[in-house]
């Protein structure tokens, strides 16, 4: 019989204390009612916990970097305690034959009942060669090993859309992990990198209730991807009163107004930053001056630049923006329009003159 | 000169030929309410994408923005529910009420006509034809300017706004779009193209009912104001 969540929590020397202030903390950062509370500690205490299996693909291990600095220390100590017993080949103790022999054997043991946590993607190219992994094809790895899990988590941009390996021209063919595992719950959290506390905060709702959370239609979890920066922005008030940044350094930039015209993201972007904010609530980009650059949206490296409000539609080949083709549009249609009315009017007078001649002509 | 279907149907109404009920009241009133709309729509739309110059002081003295948006609100749910109500008329009213909706894209003659009216506004024929509804190839243009970019204006609107509203009808209805066409800030793209194609077509739709009225002899912008189509000659 496995241990338990508590357990696990116990012998590393966490008081009960501690234990309730964390499931407490987790209520209220999952945005549950006080009455949750006893629910996660109940289920923490009882459950044998669910192994998370973290794989690597094409990646840059910015997700793991976030993850490790999740603000509260609790979170993180039991999360990382829990990983790090299974499978994480950044962090892990282990290596070689004997990390991967780790995997065959929660394969084994839990089968059906364990989570696959993937960050970055794989390259489906040139038979997968891009991305090595034991000898093999990661996309062979990823595959094999979500075979059994339970549910599948896509940290960042990469595992849930592509980002920057999938950028325009794609060479390697970088795949997101929804469009290579079909036959699993999977839960995608983007994010260049995703914020800390979002993905404790999904592993512990997935380890806590046994489900994965509500997902809207791009499998984002709606509790943290349910609204645009811009919706709980500081600045919007600026917005709101056409008070904007019109270049960098003028005096609405010192004054901290909206940033909507340098190029700012948060409207078009979902996320928590501008209520979550990064490492502990220090800050976020916005605070910090800069727009959003709108990095957990699908395709964000080929939408543009992240200085422009109207950006590139890609369909028509060229970095054009939708005023550049509209304008166009509209002058050559009045161009068109007054052309048009000139030869119109050149005609009538023509033929008036020349139904002239003729009257001219048979009175003559 | 009528065009043959044109000159059955005067023939059958008799003594009215030179002067025929067309347009009757309900399209009139849409026709002239959704030109302002649809202008409102444009300049308060083209300000949200590239807004006024910055206001200093405090920021609660102002709500420019706020106020932008809430015309181009207001006027969008006018436009859509004049769209819905217009759609409503094609089957209440008369046959020329129906005309922007389906073209008869089917029927060669149709086609031939549209020719005939390409080759009038390329110069090539000097002899206008009038039509007792739109002509053929004004109709073409309705068709994809109008009708089907009105639906796909207010598809990637609604679109859009759904993103504000939460798990509401509003998004059951609309909140599929933005995915589809890769995401909020691409929607945002196709929707102004959007609105500077319509906002082209407009101006085109002005230019080209002056000049018919003058040259083809017939009325048009007055027939849009009284419903009364005045042959003259």
């Amino acid at each position: 019989m496995s241990e338990t969540f508590y357990e696990v929590l116990r012998r590393q020397g966490i008081t009960r204390r501690s234990f309730l202030k964390f499931c407490s903390l987790t209520a209220a950062s999952l945005g549950l009612s006080a009455a949750a509370m006893p629910k996660i500690a109940q289920a923490l205490e009882t459950r044998p916990r669910t192994p998370v299996l973290w794989l690597h693909g094409l990646e840059c291990t910015c997700c793991s970097e976030s993850f490790i600095r999740s603000a509260h220390p609790l979170t993180r100590d039991v999360v990382l305690s829990m990983l790090s017993l299974d499978y994480d080949d950044t962090l892990m103790a282990a290596a070689g034959h004997q990390a991967e022999a780790i995997i065959e054997m929660v394969k084994e043991k839990y089968r059906g009942n364990y989570i696959v946590a993937v960050e970055g993607n794989p390259p489906l190219n040139e038979g997968g060669m891009f991305c090595i992994q034991g000898g093999r094809p990661f996309v062979e790895k990823l595959k094999e090993t979500c075979a059994d899990a339970k549910a599948v988590i896509a940290w960042g941009s990469c595992a849930s859309y592509g980002c920057v390996q999938a950028a325009r021209p794609n060479p390697t063919r970088a795949t997101p992990i929804r469009k290579v595992i079909a036959d699993k719950p999977i839960v995608c959290v983007p994010g260049c990198p995703p914020i800390a506390e979002v993905m404790t905060g999904v592993v512990t709702y997935m380890l806590t209730f046994d489900r994965i959370p509500a997902l809207d239609r791009q499998g984002r979890p709606k509790m943290f991807y349910g609204q645009r920066i811009h919706d709980k922005c500081y600045r919007r008030g600026h917005f709101d009163a056409g008070q904007f940044v019109e270049a960098w350094d003028d005096e609405s930039a010192k004054k901290g107004f909206c940033l909507y015209k340098m190029g700012c993201k948060g409207p078009t972007t979902y996320n928590a930053c501008s209520s979550m904010r990064w490492n502990g609530g220090v800050s976020w980009p916005v605070q910090s001056g800069h727009g959003c650059l709108g990095c957990s949206e699908d395709g964000f490296w080929d939408k543009g630049s992240f200085y422009d409000r109207v950006t590139g539609i890609h369909q028509f080949g060229i970095e054009a923006n939708a005023d550049v083709i509209g304008g166009a549009i509209a002058i050559g249609t009045g161009a068109a329009i007054a052309a048009h009315a000139a030869v119109t009017a050149l005609d009538s007078l023509r033929r008036r003159a020349g139904n002239k001649d003729a009257r001219e002509g048979i009175e003559a | 000169m009528l065009s043959q279907n044109d000159v059955q149907e005067a023939k059958a109404r008799g003594n009215l030929a030179y002067s025929l009920y067309i347009y009757e009241a309900p399209l009139r009133l849409w026709h002239w309410a959704n030109s302002i709309i649809m202008l409102a729509l444009a300049i308060s739309g083209y300000l949200i994408g590239s807004p006024p110059p910055t206001l200093t002081g405090e920021a609660a003295d102002h709500y420019v923005m706020g106020n932008i948006r809430f015309i181009h609100f207001v006027a969008s749910y006018l436009f859509a529910i004049g769209l819905v109500a217009r759609v409503y008329w094609a089957f209440a009213g008369n046959i020329y009420a129906r005309q922007i909706f389906l073209p008869p894209v089917f029927n060669k003659e149709w086609w031939k006509e549209v020719l005939f009216e390409l080759r009038w506004y390329l110069f090539l024929e000097h002899t206008p034809k009038k039509y007792l509804g739109h002509n053929p190839m004004a109709l073409l243009m309705m068709f994809f300017f109008f009708t089907i970019l009105a639906f796909g204006m207010l598809l990637t609107g609604f679109g859009l706004y759904a993103e504000g509203a939460d798990d509401g009808w509003m998004n059951a209805l609309f909140g599929w779009v933005a995915p589809l066409l890769g995401g909020s800030q691409q929607t945002h793209g196709w929707h102004r193209l959007g609105m500077w194609i319509m906002m082209s077509f407009a101006v085109l739709h002005v230019y080209a009912a002056i000049r018919e009225e003058v040259l083809s002899k017939h009325s048009l912008i007055s027939t849009m104001i009284s419903g009364w189509r005045m042959f003259k000659e």
